[in-house]
């Protein structure tokens, strides 16, 4: 068997001459249904102390969504016997729910792998990136704890926008890269135009190229030697006093905070007391380990090394990312820490009922631990109650994060309608005095100033860069045109491709743009954007009524241009979204007293659950019942009954429904 | 009140999800005895008596003769089963030939109800059904002569493709037809069922929800005119020919199910009991059978209903009829909470009050 084999060839190599005395105890990793017996709970413990700095490599992979990193990190947790080779390897390094069901990861996990090779024992450290635009945030914060990349580009797409995307990160950090050239096996693979395309646009030679198939395994190897050969060791030394980087977190509910840590410098074990350059708190450590990928219990963690530890953190605030950790009585300058990611998308979020408040609140301080990128302001609303505006990174992340709220914590709430963060430079003495400025940011449309106080109103742009084969070109420019968008810059990137950079408002992008793209590309287009500030524009704020009560989390700020057309489309959508009543509804979208749009939905005249035959009634009351339940999940808007997650249904694609 | 069901069918209709058997051969005889004595098990432990509704739907396709065995065992025991006044049976219009009906009425029966469901040869295909229009007409003309004010017939609508002008048709003919009592079901597609299967993968079209409500406000507005009170969402009745056994049923007075899957409402006081149960005997036959043959019944699960379950259900099944829920009722199930006080304080109850949907007085 695989593993049995694999195994057996380290232990005979391990014994070999090593400079280390202590004994090596390195478990075998059985398959993830075993996985339990061997969690940190474990007696036998890793012992790090035979992995010299120099043979240690913090690597990631980065490259565009769908290229195949998921499956290259399966590959080489296989290879090196982290994992055993079964059939059933698939994206091992997703855990989430979420990301199983939709394929994609969200949360960077990594993995120490260890690899012998030319007799000498590697650690290798690897971290798995999210590939969607959303997430790019946590691709910078996995680089930091890095010293090279492999960059996965699809033999079949080719260069793909978030491919440049990430090469820019890795290059600006100065990291080793290892182009890799994915899936050669499909048949349309052609590997050549992508080794040219890569020599022009990243400027590097084609013979580093490494053309692989992870699913098949096809010199997957080679990429392994690749990265021991050419990403350079970690520059640090455990003679130097400790100071590792908390780069990510997760929240344990029996454990407490649960730190990802990159050593600069040091050496940590348990029983060390820690302090956080951030908070000035001091722990004691009580674990440390590394992940492979699930939490393996070492004694002590060295120099350039990659993994976690526990110290007792319980609150949420205590591990923040991009904090310095470092021994009690020995501070160190604190690493650079990170900037925080810039949300694109805002929505509010309220408790179904105000009794939930407390839950939701604590709910959302364990979520927003484990995905720090989402921003989080108290709010209110007079309809809704108390509640918080959170700031993502995109729709999809939105989507995400709420799908996470409800599978990992059993919470519902109310969502109301996406914002991005508008700007007004007011005009009116009075409000400049109350805001204690004279540009004031809006993020709750009900914050919106009136016109007449107002001398101008701002809304962000950003940066699009749009790569697509050349035949929709005639397609996709009309699209962005029709989104306010202004072209920048055009160039072909190859024969086929082109790569179009136009600046866009923001909230023209953050709905739809992305799906609008891939369906009139046949998914051909990529997309990937980065702020660029803001500018002028005439925005307006529109109420959706029912009845003539409004619907507070459906309103929006929009562009004057594009009211009608936003409005109509609400209310059509609502239409459908909304079950029909014992009454008539009309459904209106308004600016200000006037009436935009309008649509009508009839009274039902016969209920649908009439169920009139014989029959146990036990069976009639529950469907009684399913329907009280169901009620009970609607919000009231005056007299009509609106689900909760109304704005979602009236966002989502058709197709989802 | 007593209700047998009869398990088995020659065939199952197209839409039917109820818990029916076809199997080739049935042992009449012994299922009618476990019948007899599951009934005559719960009847002593309930308490219950005064009258009997063999069948539920589907329909007798009943040995006359074994319908006598079982109900001899009934009468026995209990004297004051001697005043068994109402025995409906439920019939299928193929197995409702005159001789048959005559040998049900000899044994005791004095209610028929025929599963006509349409006077459409097309529609009756399409609904899987056994018999034809002829037959149909026929099966309820000869309960009409047997069981005179004492006939009633079902009828389906909302088929699948069903027009407006089809189904009024269907009532003129249904009326020209009729006795004095109608039931009139909204086709209902289960999961499970051969027609939901069709009407879901589209072969067949979804009846459309306004369509719906016409063809039941027609059929109302129809049946009014020709004299029948509509006493209950589903059933019409003229000249006083009401369903006194249905009514026990909305009225959540007590009844005992017996056969297999039947479900019953009673306190079984025979036991010591004073709280009102739900219960529903086993579904398949033959588990059922051992069932009952070895401790007398073959009750596959029974729960006690709280309060509040109680007053749900008297409420739920209650105001599907014309009379409600009277006060006296309301306070057998509650005596300490009137109806004004629950329904008349502010709330979702008085809104509707106001808005002329219920009506409290």
């Amino acid at each position: 068997m695989a593993l049995a084999g694999r195994t057996a060839k380290w232990w005979a190599r391990l014994r070999s001459p090593c400079p280390a005395a202590a004994p090596i105890c390195l478990l075998p990793r059985l398959p993830a249904a075993c996985e339990r017996q061997y969690s940190s709970r474990g007696k036998e413990k890793v012992d790090m102390s035979t992995y010299a700095v120099e043979s240690i490599r913090n690597f990631s992979i980065i490259a565009h969504v769908d290229h195949g990193k998921s499956t290259l990190a399966d590959r080489l947790l296989e290879i090196t016997g982290t994992i055993s080779k079964t059939d059933r390897n698939k994206q091992v390094l997703d855990k989430l729910q979420v990301e199983r069901e939709r394929g994609i990861t969200v949360k960077a996990q990594s993995a120490s792998l260890f690899y012998n090779h030319h007799g000498v024992n590697y650690l290798l450290n690897l971290i798995d990136t999210p590939g969607h635009v959303d997430f790019s945030y946590e691709v910078s914060r996995s680089l930091s704890a890095c010293q090279g990349v492999i960059l996965v580009v699809d033999a079949n797409e080719g260069i793909q926008a978030q491919t440049v995307a990430n090469f820019y990160l890795a290059f600006e950090a100065q990291l080793a890269i290892i182009p890799v050239i994915n899936k050669i096996d499909l048949k349309n693979a052609d590997p050549e135009r992508v080794e040219k395309q890569i020599e022009k646009l990243f400027d590097i030679p084609v013979d580093e190229c490494i053309r692989i198939s992870a699913k098949q395994g096809t010199n997957v190897e080679k990429v392994l030697q690749k990265v021991i050969e050419k990403i350079p060791p970690p520059q640090c030394n455990t003679a130097d006093p400790l100071k590792a980087l908390v780069f990510d977190s997760t929240f344990d509910h029996y454990r407490g905070v649960i730190a990802n840590i990159a050593l600069f410098g040091g050496e940590i074990q348990k029983g060390h007391k820690i302090v956080s350059a951030h908070t000035k708190k001091r722990y004691e450590v009580n674990e440390v380990g590394i992940l492979t990928p699930d939490e393996q219990q070492t004694h002590k963690l060295y120099a350039g090394q990659v993994g976690y530890l526990i110290a007792g953190m319980k609150e949420v605030t205590e591990a923040q990312i991009g904090d310095t950790l470092f021994l009690y009585k020995q501070p160190v300058e604190p690493l650079p820490g990170f900037k925080s990611a810039k949300p694109m998308v805002f929505a509010g979020m309220y408790p179904v009922d105000q009794t939930e408040y407390n839950n939701l609140k604590s709910a959302l301080e364990r979520l927003t631990l484990n995905d720090s990128s989402v921003t989080v302001h108290r709010d209110s609303s007079l309809a809704l109650g108390a509640g918080w505006r959170l700031g993502f990174l995109g729709l999809l992340h939105m989507e995400v994060f709420n799908q996470r709220l409800e599978q990992e914590y059993n919470m519902s709430v109310i969502l109301t309608a996406p914002t991005v963060p508008y700007k007004a430079v007011l005009s009116s003495a009075k409000l400049i005095k109350e805001y204690g400025k004279e540009e004031i940011t809006i993020i709750n449309p009900a914050q919106f100033p009136d016109k007449l106080s107002v001398s101008e109103y701002l809304e962000p742009t950003v940066l699009g860069t749009i790569v697509t084969p050349h035949e929709y070109i005639r397609k996709i420019i009309p699209l962005c045109q029709d989104r306010r968008a202004v072209q920048k810059d055009m160039l072909y990137i190859d024969e086929h491709r082109v790569m179009l950079k136009y600046l866009f408002p923001l909230n023209e992008i953050v709905v739809d743009f992305y799906d609008a793209l891939k369906s009139l590309s046949s998914g051909y287009a990529s997309f990937d954007y980065e702020d660029a500030g803001y500018q002028a524009a005439d925005l307006i704020k529109m109420d959706i009524l029912l009845n003539g009560n409004p619907v507070e989390e459906l309103a929006t700020i929009i562009h004057n241009d594009k009211a009608y057309a936003t409005g109509k489309f609400l209310c059509e959508r609502l239409k459908d979204a909304i079950p029909r009543q014992l009454f008539e509804i009309a459904i209106q979208a308004a600016v200000g007293k006037k009436v935009i749009a309008r649509e009508t939905l009839k009274a039902y005249r016969k209920n649908v659950v009439a169920k009139c035959y014989g029959g146990d009634i036990t069976r009639r009351m529950k469907l009684l019942k399913r329907q009280a339940e169901g009620k009970k999940l609607m919000r009231k808007i005056g007299n009509v009954e609106v689900p909760r997650d109304a704005f979602i249904r009236v966002l989502k694609r058709q197709a989802d429904k | 009140t007593p209700r047998p069901q009869w398990p088995y069918c020659r065939q199952r209709c197209s839409y039917c999800s109820f818990n029916k058997y076809v199997v080739p051969a049935v042992d009449e005889a012994a299922v009618g005895a476990c019948l007899a004595r599951e009934a005559r098990t719960l009847l002593r432990l309930s308490q219950v008596q005064r009258w009997v509704r063999r069948g539920g739907a589907p329909r007798g396709c009943w040995d006359p003769s074994a319908a006598a065995r079982s109900h001899p065992p009934l009468s026995a025991p209990q004297r004051h089963l001697c005043l068994l006044r109402r025995v409906t049976l439920e019939a299928n219009p193929s197995s409702a030939s005159a001789p048959r009906l005559a040998g049900f009425r000899a044994a005791g029966v004095n209610r028929l109800s025929v599963g006509v469901q349409s006077l459409d040869d097309a529609e009756l295909r399409l609904l899987g059904r056994e018999h034809t229009a002829a037959e149909a007409r026929g099966a309820v003309e000869a309960a009409r002569g047997l069981f005179p004010g004492r006939t009633s017939l079902d009828l389906l609508f909302g088929l699948p493709g069903q027009s407006r002008d089809a189904w009024a048709r269907g009532l003129e003919a249904a009326l020209g037809l009729c006795d004095d009592h109608i039931s009139l079901y909204q086709l209902t597609l289960e999961r499970g069922t051969a027609l939901a299967a069709q009407v879901w993968r589209g072969v067949l079209p979804v009846p459309p929800q306004d369509l719906l409500a016409d063809m039941y406000q027609a059929a109302r507005d129809t049946l009014v005119a020709a004299g029948f009170r509509h006493y209950e969402v589903s059933n019409f009745a003229r000249k006083g020919a009401l369903s006194t056994h249905n009514l026990s049923y909305w009225r959540a007075e007590q009844y005992i199910g017996v056969g297999p899957g039947a479900h019953g409402r009673f306190v079984p006081r025979g036991e010591g009991s004073r709280s009102r149960e739900a219960r529903v005997q086993t579904l398949e036959p033959n588990a059922w059978m051992r069932e009952v043959r070895s401790r007398g019944h073959g009750t596959r699960k029974r729960v006690v209903l709280s309060p509040l379950e109680q007053l749900e259900e008297v409420l739920a099944l209650g105001l599907r009829t014309d009379e409600g829920v009277p006060h006296q009722r309301w306070g057998r199930f509650s005596p300490h909470l009137s109806l004004e006080a629950v329904f008349g304080a502010p709330g979702e109850a008085l809104d509707l009050q106001r808005q002329g949907w219920l009506v409290l007085d």
